[in-house]
């Protein structure tokens, strides 16, 4: 039947043409660097050898296959930058997603405890920021962290410190940038989930005797660990490859992964080694996401189990 | 009260033994109904009966496992919902939030051929068909429930439809609007000779609209027929219980006996009933209420435990020598003086009012 | 609220919006040194009005922000509707992984995985490549945006233009897409800004001649604070401050006119 086939063309359209958009550049791509990341440097055009000869045939395929070897892995695994890299950037995500834990909770729940009037305006405040260039929002964070920046000017002023803290070009500059930079990631799941929860529950832990910070830790907060799970895997993940921030607030010496990716491909002009960096890279934020999703699968068959 | 519809011999939709599955649940299960042109069919039943699912298998919105669906003869089993002729009014009304009123009962109209000019009439007729002239330019979110509701009934008219599948039309409404509004929806279906199928959960609603009341349990249609059959001739305890209160008495059937009349022995004692059934066979006895005759010289005995004035009825609660206790519901002015409560009481059942049915 | 909760949120705003400030009121300050304040001046603004380069960047920045919101615009909302519309179909959890996934992968990532996808095909890099890559993450953003609306769409409206005859198509053009049609323009808006916004994937996949905005101001502030990029950032942060503005005006009207 015609009207059939159109329908079922329709679908295919519908379905198919962003599968074909992503499979091409984004599945693709990545196939390319992982073959890359086996290649080796070479002063051409492009940089890499070797490259794929289309007319030489079977022949050429082995050949082509033969020259790919793991020279770049070696050299990540024998070099100490990469590992401290990797190491410092696995890090600073860890501990700049445990600050975001403590400030996301409680300007969270506080948004989700405000008047139904303030809600939406206070949403709209966390998420503004977020509309604002990124870059901007880390280059106004030089003026604030400089040396002679308003921070440290402030607290001379009010005696607290006696010379100016090292706060740009550090790792304090680099924790306070990803803290500032990923809140909103943080606030609104938890804000999603505690906004849901029924006040109903909080009066009655009050009418049972726990005062708030009993109703609290063990009302709100064990509700709202989904919601803190799902902010600290959307802050984890892009924070492991940060790139910007390392570079505008980090010191020479802030290892990232992102930071050494960059510098391999734009100042040392070694692809493949930038390739096999973003394989690595690529590697260590797998493993959180496989973990979160497993946690997250078994949950929800703990909770069909318990609905039975 | 409805005179019973002669069935002509082609009946105009014909499901036949259809089945639809969702996973492991089949929500319809092997239902056989024909409609007749002009009847109203009532489908009753809890939610999660199927009901709906039947409605939605006629409108094509969901494709059946197996059975067929005819109207006039053609078979409509695979026809997309868009090429059927058969039109629905939603529980939600469905009314597109985005168009005025006037857009929205003229949407149906697109593709049958009728000029510009037509079709505005076909939708002024309609307006005043469902009383909501001046209100053609109102957005649906501007109206009252009773007004959305007629929105909807227009729209799902405007096609002429051969049959209109109404799914819980008067749920949405409150309790006097809905009275007012199901005496509207049979005047105006009595003037179109529209066919209608009408979901409903509401034994009352079913009542007050249909010919024909389709009874359904997990998936199947248990029983079919006008209001009063079922009422007073339930095929099954659900059935009985559905369509209003009872009392169930539980008993051994005796042996057949000439008369069509049968003897069940209970705890109360013997009680004569109608039915059918294998001699021995654990069955109910099926009382409504409204036919006990309390105070009759001979009868069952027992103690009025409560006795409530309702203004046209007292409902009282009688309890047995087994410690059962019976409903029973007189009319007034009540035969006799109003027993206290405490009194000994006898308790009469009819045996034409009483029903046997399998336990 | 207790005072904790309150100061804690007190607080986190501060936090967000301090920086912010001190960029604005900076760009208005006379001297070039940050913690000086030598008087209140425009002339920064003069100075960018009068910056050719940086004013081709952000055309250029405009035009890839344009062509890649509509692209992803596109593909996100037939995403959306794949996944809420064709039920449980074969390779489900790779096509929402696949969605997803462009969403969290590290800047670096994409980019460079997409520059040796073009050097590899023999594509010339320039406004081309960059509006493919990030039509490429960008498309993620909307199909969660339009998804969210789809989802609490109520079936039975679409249910009933078919009953009414419509056909799937005339369905979805006069019933589905006019009813989503707010959330496919803050899907595409999404994609706009992120667009306008990127650096790092655009460092990759860029050409001679297509240096976007932020590649601009990036080149600019690694040579440290500047108010010439103070005054272009507070127009940035205007003109979003408008956009949102007026975004929740016109959510706020629809509200109100029921």
């Amino acid at each position: 039947m015609s009207g059939r086939l159109t329908r079922r063309l329709g679908r295919g359209l519908v379905r198919g043409l962003p599968l074909l958009w992503l499979v091409l550049f984004f599945l693709v791509p990545f196939v390319v660097t992982l073959k890359i990341s086996f290649s080796s440097p070479a002063t051409a055009q492009p940089p890499y050898l070797p490259v794929i000869d289309w007319q030489g045939g079977l022949e050429g395929w082995s050949e082509f296959l033969q020259a790919l070897d793991f020279q770049n892995y070696h050299m990540i695994a024998g070099d100490a930058l990469y590992r401290d890299a990797a190491l410092s950037s696995l890090g600073y995500a860890a501990l700049a997603t445990a600050i975001l834990a403590l400030i996301g909770t409680p300007t969270a729940y506080a948004m989700a405890r405000a008047s139904a009037r303030w809600q939406p305006i206070l949403v709209a405040l966390v998420i503004v920021p977020f509309w604002t260039s990124f870059l901007i929002r880390i280059y106004a964070w030089i003026a604030v962290l400089k040396p002679e920046g308003l921070l440290n000017g402030a607290l001379l002023k009010l005696g607290l410190i006696a010379g100016p803290l090292p706060l740009l070009d550090s790792s304090v500059g680099v924790l306070i940038g990803l803290t500032y930079a990923y809140l909103p990631f943080m606030v609104l799941p938890l804000y999603a989930v505690m906004s849901r929860l029924d006040p109903a529950l909080l009066e009655a832990a009050a009418d049972l005797g726990a005062g708030r910070a009993r109703a609290f830790a063990t009302v709100t907060l064990p509700l709202a660990l989904p919601g803190l799970a799902a902010g600290a895997l959307l802050c984890f993940i892009p924070m492991v490859g940060e790139f910007i921030i390392p570079d505008l607030l980090g010191g020479s010496d802030t290892l990232m992964l992102g930071r050494v990716l960059w510098s391999e491909f734009f100042s040392n002009r070694d692809w493949p080694l930038a390739s096999a960096v973003a394989v690595l890279l690529l590697i260590l934020i797998v493993v959180p996401v496989v973990l979160f999703r497993e946690a997250e699968l078994r949950r929800e068959e703990a909770a069909e189990g318990r609905g039975r | 009260m409805h005179a019973p519809t002669p069935l002509p011999a082609a009946p105009l939709l014909r499901i036949e033994r259809i089945t639809k599955r969702f996973a492991a649940h089949t929500a319809v299960d092997g239902v056989s109904l024909d409609l007749a042109q002009g009847e109203i069919v009532c489908l009753l039943g809890p939610s999660g009966c199927g009901k709906s699912t039947l409605l939605r298998l006629v409108a094509g919105f969901e494709a059946p496992d197996a059975g067929t669906i005819r109207l006039d003869g053609a078979d409509l089993t695979a026809l997309p919902p868009h090429r059927r002729p058969v039109n629905m009014m939603f529980q939600s009304y469905a009314l597109f939030p985005h168009m005025r009123v006037a857009a929205n009962i003229g949407y149906g109209l697109k593709g049958l051929g009728l000029s510009r000019r037509e079709a505005a009439e076909r939708v002024a007729g309609l307006v005043k068909l469902v009383r909501l002239e001046g209100f053609e330019a109102r957005k649906p979110d501007t109206l009252s429930g009773g007004q959305r509701q007629r929105v909807a009934l227009a729209r799902a008219l405007a096609r002429e439809p051969k049959i209109l599948l109404l799914d819980e039309p008067l749920g949405a409404l409150d309790r006097t609007l809905r009275e007012e509004t199901q005496g509207e929806l049979r005047a105006i279906q009595r003037r179109l000779g529209t066919s209608f199928v009408v979901v409903t959960h509401d034994p009352e609603e079913a009542m007050a609209l249909a010919d024909r009341i389709g009874v359904m349990e997990r998936g199947r249609l248990v029983q079919i027929g006008p209001a009063r059959d079922l009422y007073e001739r339930p095929a099954s305890r659900f059935v009985a219980g559905l369509l209003g209160d009872v009392n169930l008495i539980e008993g051994r059937l005796g042996p057949a006996e000439p008369g069509g009349l049968r003897t069940v022995e209970t705890a109360l004692g013997p009680i004569r009933a109608s039915g059918e059934g294998a001699a021995g066979a654990a069955v109910v006895v099926a009382v409504r209420p409204e036919r006990l005759s309390l105070g009759a010289a001979a009868g069952l005995p027992g103690t009025l435990v409560e006795a409530t004035f309702l203004g046209d009825r007292i409902r009282s609660r009688i309890a047995m020598a087994d410690g059962s206790v019976l409903r029973a519901s007189a009319a007034l002015p009540a035969p006799g003086p109003v027993p206290a409560v405490g009194a000994a009481v006898t308790v009469a059942i009819p045996p034409d009012s009483a029903r046997i049915l399998p336990a | 609220m207790s005072p904790f909760a309150r100061s804690a949120l007190t607080l986190a705003l501060a936090f967000l919006y301090a920086p912010i400030l001190v960029l604005i009121v900076y760009s208005f300050n006379d001297s070039k040194l940050v913690t000086v304040w030598g008087g209140f001046s425009t002339r920064w603004y003069a100075i960018l009005f009068a910056d050719g380069p940086l004013l081709a960047a952000a055309l250029v920045s405009l035009k890839v922000a344009l062509l890649s919101a509509a692209i992803a615009g596109v593909l996100g909302t037939l995403a959306a509707l794949a996944l809420d519309r064709h039920g449980r179909f074969f390779g489900r959890g790779a096509y929402t992984g696949l969605l997803y996934a462009p969403m969290v992968m590290p800047e670096v990532i994409t980019g460079l995985s997409l520059l040796l996808l073009f050097v590899g095909i023999g594509l010339d890099r320039g406004i081309a490549t960059i509006v493919i890559a990030h039509a490429t993450f960008a498309t993620g953003f909307v199909a969660v945006v339009v998804g969210a609306r789809l989802k609490s769409l109520d079936r039975s409206l679409e249910e009933a233009a078919a009953d009414l005859g419509a056909a799937p198509l005339r369905v979805f053009l006069g019933i589905t897409l006019p009813l989503i049609a707010p959330s496919v323009v803050a899907g595409f808006l999404l994609a706009f800004t992120l667009s306008l916004d990127d650096l790092v994937i655009a460092s990759f996949v860029s050409g001679p001649g297509a240096t976007t905005l932020p590649m601009r101001l990036y080149s600019q502030v690694r040579l440290g604070v500047n108010p010439e990029i103070n005054a272009a950032s507070t127009l940035m942060i205007a003109l979003v401050g408008l956009v949102v503005l007026a975004a929740s005006w016109l959510t706020a009207r629809r509200g109100q006119g029921g």
